[in-house]
């Protein structure tokens, strides 16, 4: 038994069928082949599923896809603008942030929620808000790395009369 | 033109990684596509009386339920592939689906394949298993006592194999010694916890008989053969492509039953299967790492000298016998007892025991961790025994870099070293005397600090495919590479090695560009489909840059060669005249005499005019067997503060000074020793699996196993040097497991010295506050 869902993802409204059992991972990666949103557990610790929903980072293993039903989603997908990378997924480049990639775009996602709430977190406050992300390769100090200098490039573009770019 | 050896540039990898476009195997999707669960056994060790399937096959959107009755003979067993030879070795059958006896919590007994996810899930639900328990036994040590349960008919006390190692005249030695210590070390079973769950997509061809695999694997060509061998289909009928792969650890590179039957069903259906793990699923059946039982002396003069070592170990292999798993222990673990150190008398004896418990096979360091771990806490407990200072006493024994290449004890020789040159950077980092004096001032005032030091050494870079016959390796450990010129001179390189995080793609594609003297932008890397790609080992035991990557320099130099006999033929000159100049062949003394790389490269593919006797295009490969493995080594120190109120360690400072020689990337180097030192310091503070007495694995999902977070780990201050190796043309050394190796004693050593003033020696990892709380209450106990 499916039911329609009218939702916005990455700036594209559309419909798309879900069982009400249906998680809104496994929308996104098998109706919607969003496939940059990964399932690293079943227990809603890796974090590697985080997307923003209305601009709030959530576990999209952890959500229905019926509870999407009206809201606005962005995934690791819908960051880049016309082929130009998001500071946070620049500054993840920059800093080697990533090796396998697979946690990435759960770091990546939860690093633009964290910086718009804290333009200029401090290393222990990154490490703090990252906590529900699992990355094994990293040892995360180039993720930490990351996280500042993405900091302090999107305070450089947030000056007045700079663009503030998307997520 | 810079040379980009050397250059710490940003990887090639990371845009697509970055944007979601890579492709792990969970993203393939095929039309048609079919989905794959499997009913796995709650019980560690029954009797399988029956499985009933009728209920399970009436499931809407169920096509089939395939029990170990229905695949028995039509699939051969999981094969063992390192028959280490002189231990009695014995690798009873692991059938893909048990139909007999199951003997772990997650073996199989049923697979339902249905056209969604879910419906195979509610399939899994409604196959009726009638099992008859049996007794369980999940310690390596117990496992070997008369009343523990046999898990297989044909190898009694459930030992696998019982093999040794012996070097100078270790009875003597300890007979004789003047000093002597002993230790018994807990070393647990671990998850390797790769974030990318396994993963399998199979799709089958009927007319052409062929078969294609997409699987989560660290090497398509060994899992090409072990299907083979699985599903009796011939090696050329076969392809299996590794797509973007989310971590391995050793975890992915073992055949496993589930991969081959999601094959299995291809081929019976006709159409394509999927199957992707859960992480509890993960957890039960994906390859553990270590879980050994340690007996250890180690013996040695009053002054330092360390003269003799001796083990008994008894290592864990979980209910079969993985595909590696007899050479983790013996090989990989035994022959490197000796360490940094010249210790001429050694002696070890390895028990591998069936347990009825998950697999073990290799996890990052793969039996180096151990080794380390065991020399590193032994040497520390005899310096504290003749109250020297331990890195007095380690710098007595380290081997001197004037003695290389030294054959140790244990009949390996290494090839290069300086290890009290990394011994030096290292302590220079930290001060280490003022740490000392920091720390006497902080026990007057009763506060904990310590510090730890290890000086290490590994073997990677496997290995010379002759020593691997010599061993019992079932496969070559050579690597490959094929670079191809395309007519406007722009190449792609196809490696035999499968890197999954590791950077290949950007470290070879350096290698490259430097060669020809072009943009690294028209270079390709391509890995990981045996289609494509030719025999190669894989990636794991740190051989990918030290054995790839001088397959990948000799090709490139051999189309180089031939460029230059195409250069001399068109210059019209003698090749000893030209000069290789900012990626151009100049006639030397005509610098405007010139032909460039994308010259040659046009005129090699369209051939309108090569030398007599040279055949057109412009392409080579290489095969390199390495003459021996390669040592890196360095020291790791760590500081800490252990609250004994409440027996939590903090770690003050860490740093890791390394030697893999010279350093293709730097960056990434770096971030392998970050990431491997975080690994460690996970099996130093908090993983470990654990399983109740009836074999249940409590830390069955990620809830329950303690993989490091952001908030936990310190800052890693890294630092090397540089002693080229001699192995190989690139003088270039393994650098993923050395931070794994290193870091484990290294916080254990710091610990047990912050706790010294106790009486505290010695504390089974992982160091949880827990643990720490209660070997201190213990040693106050005990001192009242
Ligand atoms: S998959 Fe959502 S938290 Fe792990
Ligand atoms: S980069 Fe592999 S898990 Fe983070």
């Amino acid at each position: 038994m499916t039911q329609t869902i009218t939702l916005n993802v990455n700036g594209q409204a559309l419909k798309a069928q879900a069982e009400p059992r249906t998680l809104l991972v496994h929308m996104l990666r098998d109706e919607l082949n969003l496939t940059g949103t990964q399932v690293g557990c079943d227990t809603s610790q890796c974090g590697a599923c985080t997307v923003l929903l209305d601009g709030r980072a959530v576990k999209s293993c952890s959500v229905l896809a019926v509870q999407a039903e009206g809201h606005k989603i962005t995934t690791i997908e819908g960051l880049a603008r016309d082929g130009t990378l998001h500071p946070v997924q620049q500054a993840f480049w920059e800093k080697h942030g990533l090796q396998c990639g697979f946690c990435t775009p759960g770091f990546v996602m939860t690093t633009v929620e964290l910086l718009r709430d804290n333009p200029d977190p401090t290393e222990d406050e990154i490490r703090h808000a990252l906590e529900g992300n699992v990355c094994r390769c990293t040892g995360y100090q180039n993720i930490v790395a990351a996280v500042r200098s993405a900091a302090s490039a999107l305070r450089g573009s947030r000056r007045p009369g700079a663009a503030v770019s998307g997520g | 033109m810079a040379t980009l050896f050397g250059s710490g540039i940003k990887r090639r990898e990371d845009p697509r990684l970055l944007t979601g476009r890579g492709t792990y195997t969970d993203d393939v999707k095929l039309p048609g596509m079919l989905y794959a669960a499997f009913v796995r056994s709650p019980f560690a060790h029954a009797r399988v009386r029956s499985v009933e399937t009728k209920r399970a096959k009436k499931v809407a959107g169920v096509v089939a339920v395939y029990t170990g009755q229905d695949t028995k003979d039509r699939v051969n067993p999981v094969p063992c592939a390192w028959n280490v030879p002189n231990c009695d070795l014995r690798t009873p059958p692991h059938p893909l689906l048990a139909y007999e006896k199951v003997r772990y919590v997650g073996d199989a007994v049923a697979m339902v394949v249905a056209e969604s996810r879910a419906a195979a899930r509610d399939g899994v639900d409604l196959v009726d298993v009638d099992y008859e328990p049996l007794d369980a036994v999940v310690n390596p040590e117990k496992a070997t006592g008369k009343e523990a349960p046999q898990l297989h008919a044909d190898v009694p006390g459930n030992v696998a194999f019982t093999w040794k190692v012996s070097g100078g005249d270790p009875a003597k030695t300890f007979a004789e010694a003047a000093v002597k210590v002993e230790l018994r070390l807990l070393q647990p079973r671990l998850q390797p916890t790769a974030l990318e769950p396994r993963a399998a997509v199979a799709t089958w061809n009927d007319a052409m008989g062929q078969l294609t695999l997409w699987v989560t694997s660290q090497n398509p060509h060994i899992h090409r053969f072990l299907c083979s061998v699985m599903l009796k289909v011939p090696e050329h009928k076969i392809r299996v492509v590794a797509p973007d792969v989310g971590g391995g650890f050793g975890s992915k590179i073992p055949g496993y039953a589930d991969e081959a039957l999601v094959c299995f069903a291809a081929m019976d259906l006709k159409r394509p299967v999927k199957w992707t793990e859960d992480r509890s699923e993960n957890y039960k059946v994906t390859i553990h790492g270590r879980d050994h039982v340690e007996y250890v002396e180690l013996c040695g003069t009053k002054d330092g000298t360390i003269t003799g070592l001796r083990t008994r170990v008894y290592a864990g292999l979980g209910a079969y016998a993985s595909t590696a798993a007899p050479g983790i222990p013996t090989i990989l673990h035994g022959l490197m007892y000796s360490g940094p150190y010249t210790i001429p008398n050694i002696e070890g004896t390895v028990y591998g025991v069936y347990t009825t418990t998950t697999p073990v096979d290799a996890y990052r360091g793969a039996g180096r961790p151990e080794a380390t771990y065991l020399i590193e806490r032994l040497v520390e407990v005899y310096a504290r025994k003749i109250k020297m200072d331990p890195v007095v006493v380690r710098r007595k024994n380290l081997i001197p870099k004037d003695k290389f290449p030294y054959t140790v004890a244990t009949g390996i020789t290494y090839d290069s070293g300086d290890y009290q040159g990394a011994l030096d950077k290292a302590l220079g980092m930290l001060d280490y005397k003022a740490f000392r004096a920091e720390q006497a001032k902080a026990r007057k005032q009763g506060r904990y600090l310590g510090v730890g030091v290890t000086t290490y050494c590994e073997i990677c870079g496997l290995g010379p495919s002759q020593v691997a016959g010599a061993v019992g390796f079932g496969g070559g450990l050579y690597d490959s590479a094929v670079v191809r010129v395309y007519p406007t001179g722009v190449v792609r390189v196809y490696i035999g090695g499968k890197p999954h995080g590791q950077g290949e793609e950007t470290t070879f594609a350096q290698i490259v560009a430097d060669e020809f003297g072009i943009p690294i932008e028209n270079i390709e890397i391509v890995a990981g489909d045996t289609e494509a790609t030719p025999q190669g080992w894989g990636t794991y035991g740190s051989r990918t840059t030290a054995v790839g990557g001088p397959a990948v320099k000799l090709a490139a130099d051999r189309v180089k060669e031939k460029a230059k006999k195409l250069a001399a033929h068109l210059l019209e000159a003698s090749e000893a005249d030209l000069e290789w100049k900012d990626g151009k062949f100049v006639v030397r003394g005509s610098p405007d005499q010139a032909k460039t790389f994308g010259d040659l490269a046009l005129m090699a593919n369209v051939a309108w005019n090569m030398p007599p006797g040279v055949e057109p295009g412009l392409e080579a490969s290489a095969f390199y067997d390495p003459s021996n493995f390669v040592f890196p080594f360095g020291t790791h120190i760590c500081t800490v503060e252990v609250d004994v109120e409440t027996g939590r360690v903090k770690i003050l400072r860490y740093i890791a000074v390394d030697d893999c020689g010279p350093q293709i990337n730097p960056m990434l180097v770096e971030g392998q020793v970050h990431g491997g030192v975080v690994q460690g310091l996970g099996e130093a503070l908090q993983e470990i699996a654990v399983y109740d007495e009836d074999g249940q694995l409590l830390t069955g999902t990620m809830m329950d196993y303690a993989v490091p977070r952001a908030s936990q780990m310190p800052k890693i201050e890294t630092a090397s040097t540089v002693t080229p190796s001699p192995v190989n043309p690139l003088g270039v050394k393994g650098i993923g497991e050395t931070g794994t190796i290193a870091s484990v004693p290294t916080v254990v050593n710091a610990v047990c010295d912050a706790l010294a003033p106790l009486g505290i020696t010695h504390i089974d990892k992982p160091l949880t506050p827990a643990t720490v709380w209660a070997a201190i209450q213990q040693a106050k106990g005990g001192a009242r």
